[in-house]
């Protein structure tokens, strides 16, 4: 049975392709909603009989798939990826979420320069030529906002998708420098237990890094998925922590300041930190724990036949890699191991799927992903006791996905 | 398949596959290994005391970085009114997406607790350092960088003294900024997480 034989109603006569897209007008999205499908223009009756298009300068979508982010139209805001459109590893690019403090700055490649300076032997001005004649490295990592996640924690209803949960996530390719390669050319000297990275953007958005993470996998990136940066990822270059929550890896990047300590920073206190029970907030929260997500089936799809349907969805963690993603079909009572599409990388997404025999009955739909720490993706109780109801960021608990017996799929809340 | 490993193994037994110098010799005939990498390749300039300086514009929680300069919330209500309460609100209380920086409730910062709770400067922000550091570079949102350091010492100040965290006529300056002590000053605890087994 195909997957576009499950798929019904509205999402289906609106031309989507593969998956049912959003249904026009569909609360929760509000003004965000995907643009709606252009009509193509010419559909040949017999596309066998007619010459095709000629070669082109670059690839458009085809005129039935229906994509998109969500932006809000505001300088200081987010837009997110449409991750229950995917069914792979990797994001595409120019779907990938944003996330800016005062919008997206325009930045002159030539005129492009990266200080780095304080505790150093060596002040030193890198341009872009500079960077890229050093030796670079190719790695696979996911990047994710550490706000990921808000809405289906504290903004629960049942016309949620994916994109509004969990869009602030994309698993990309990125080559670029190792910082450690930078380290050795300026000489970090003792004492330098901390790098405020800066932005070149309107908001000079600061944040303060170990220098232990600098050392360790942290990268000065100029490319994604083999082409320049975009400039909404940061272009000419920006500062990549591999599992390290989105903010932090800095873009436009134009300094780096090496110093005894943090500086306290307004995206390091005020924003970015978690309130816990007992009053207090956890500060430097950096790295990512293990996660996973449904992306089909979900809102707004409709299972319309009983039978075989293939569960599907990412799982990363920051901490390393994933070892498994189990899998549960009735709210969390029995679980089943998915299947992993690939051999999971270091602090990058995995593809997992799962073949479920839909009886038509309801029944809850959840995943669980597991990292090489043995960190197991905790409960939503467990996640609400640990953390509190009002907590911020990190929302890393299991999500619930509630399928009725007319197969419409919801948001399950704390299912 | 056999017979090839034999040969590489007969090539090794003759000229030592493990390259005593720097390459190896075998099916794909003489091949080199690559010249090890130099401590440093010494790309990139050294920056003029000026370009840093241009740059430099971070102040940390011990108030190095604050220029001279003084005000008070006096001087920074009038401030306030002409280049920050069209968005923050006349008084501080915000209009999102421009955040609320006026309020002191909740005072046991209950906020994982509670749904309800605003972060705000007076009940959230750990330093007043951090004052300093963000409206400089970044506020006013549609003008940053053009505030004088008299301006924005004072705007400091009377944001400050409209969260009750310090006197109406107290003067913020370099010195008297770090000293101010923050209602949420020892809120903050470092990140237990570490993976592995238990939620934390
Ligand atoms: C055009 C609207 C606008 C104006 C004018 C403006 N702000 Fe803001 N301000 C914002 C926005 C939007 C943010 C949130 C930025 C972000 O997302 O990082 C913000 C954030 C802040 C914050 C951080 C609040 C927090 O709790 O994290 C402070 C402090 C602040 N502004 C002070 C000022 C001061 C002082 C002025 C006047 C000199 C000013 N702002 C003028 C829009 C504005």
């Amino acid at each position: 049975m195909s997957r576009r034989a499950l798929v019904g109603g509205a999402a289906a006569a609106a031309g989507s392709l593969l998956f049912a897209t959003l249904p026009e007008g569909a609360a929760g999205q509000g003004a965000s909603t995907s643009p709606p499908a252009q009509t193509p223009s010419d559909i040949p009756v017999d596309p066998t009989k007619v010459l095709g298009a000629p070669t082109s300068s670059t690839s458009g979508r085809s005129p039935f798939v229906v994509t998109g982010r969500t932006p809000t139209g505001a300088v200081s805001g987010s837009s997110l990826t449409p991750l229950h459109q995917f069914t792979g590893n990797i994001t595409p690019t120019d779907l990938q979420f944003e996330r800016h403090h005062a919008g997206v700055p325009t930045i002159d490649p030539v005129k492009y320069q990266l200080l780095v300076h304080g505790l150093v032997e060596r002040e030193m001005v890198f341009t872009l030529d500079d960077l890229m004649s050093l030796p670079s490295v190719t790695r696979l990592h996911f990047l994710e906002c550490s706000g990921n996640g808000r809405a289906g924690y504290k903004g629960i209803k049942p016309d949620l998708s994916p994109q509004n949960i969990d869009g602030l996530l994309c698993n990309a390719e990125w080559t670029g420098v190792s910082l450690s390669t930078i380290l050795a050319e300026v000489g970090v000297r003792a004492g330098a237990e901390w790098a405020l990275a800066e932005g070149g953007d309107a908001a000079l958005l600061s944040r303060s890094v170990p220098v232990s993470k600098l050392r360790d996998d942290a990268m000065l990136v100029y490319a994604q998925n083999g082409e320049p940066l975009r400039p909404p990822a940061g272009y000419p270059v920006r500062l990549f922590l591999p599992g390290w929550e989105g903010n932090t890896n800095v873009k436009w990047l134009r300094r780096l300041e090496f110093n005894r300590e943090p500086n306290m920073s307004k995206d390091e206190t005020s924003k970015y930190t978690d309130p816990l029970p007992g009053n207090k907030a956890r500060m430097f929260s950096f790295e990512l724990d293990a996660k996973s997500t449904i992306t089909y089936p979900t809102f707004p799809n409709r299972l319309v036949r009983q039978g075989w349907v293939q569960l599907s969805g990412l799982a990363w963690s920051g901490r390393g890699r994933i070892t498994a993603v189990d899998v549960s079909t009735d709210g969390g009572t029995s679980w089943t191991e998915a299947q992993l599409q690939g051999t999971p990388g270091v602090k990058a997404a995995i593809r997992f799927t799962h073949m479920w025999k839909w009886d038509g009955a309801p029944a809850t739909l959840m995943s669980r992903a597991v990292d090489e720490t043995g960190y197991v993706q905790p409960t939503f109780a467990a996640f609400r006791e640990g953390r509190g109801p009002g907590t911020d960021y990190h929302y890393n608990h299991i999500r619930a996905w509630k399928v009725a017996a007319d197969g419409v799929v919801t948001y399950g809340g704390e299912a | 398949m056999k017979r090839r490993l034999i040969a590489l193994a007969a090539a090794c037994a003759v000229e030592a596959c493990t390259p005593a110098g720097n390459s190896t010799t075998g099916e794909r005939g003489t091949v080199h290994k690559a010249e090890p990498m130099p401590a440093r390749f010494a790309v990139g300039r050294t920056a003029t005391p000026a370009e840093v300086a241009a740059w430099n514009i971070d102040v940390n929680a011990k108030g190095e970085g604050l220029p001279p300069g003084k005000g008070d919330a006096t001087a920074g209500a009038a401030v306030y009114a002409a280049q920050c309460a069209s968005c923050h609100g006349a008084k501080g209380e915000g209009m999102p997406p421009n955040p609320k920086l006026v309020g002191r409730e909740p005072r046991d910062f209950s906020f994982a607790t509670t749904t309800t709770a605003v972060k705000t400067v007076g009940n959230y922000w750990p330093y007043a350092t951090t004052l300093y550091d963000y409206i400089r570079r970044a506020m006013p949102q549609l003008a940053p960088g053009t505030m004088t350091p008299d301006e924005t010492y004072a705007v400091i100040a009377w944001i400050l003294a409209e969260n009750e965290v310090i006197p109406r006529d107290k003067v913020m300056d370099a010195t008297s900024l770090p000293a101010v002590v923050m209602p949420a000053r020892d809120r903050f605890v470092p990140d237990d997480r570490a993976g592995g087994k238990g939620f934390r």
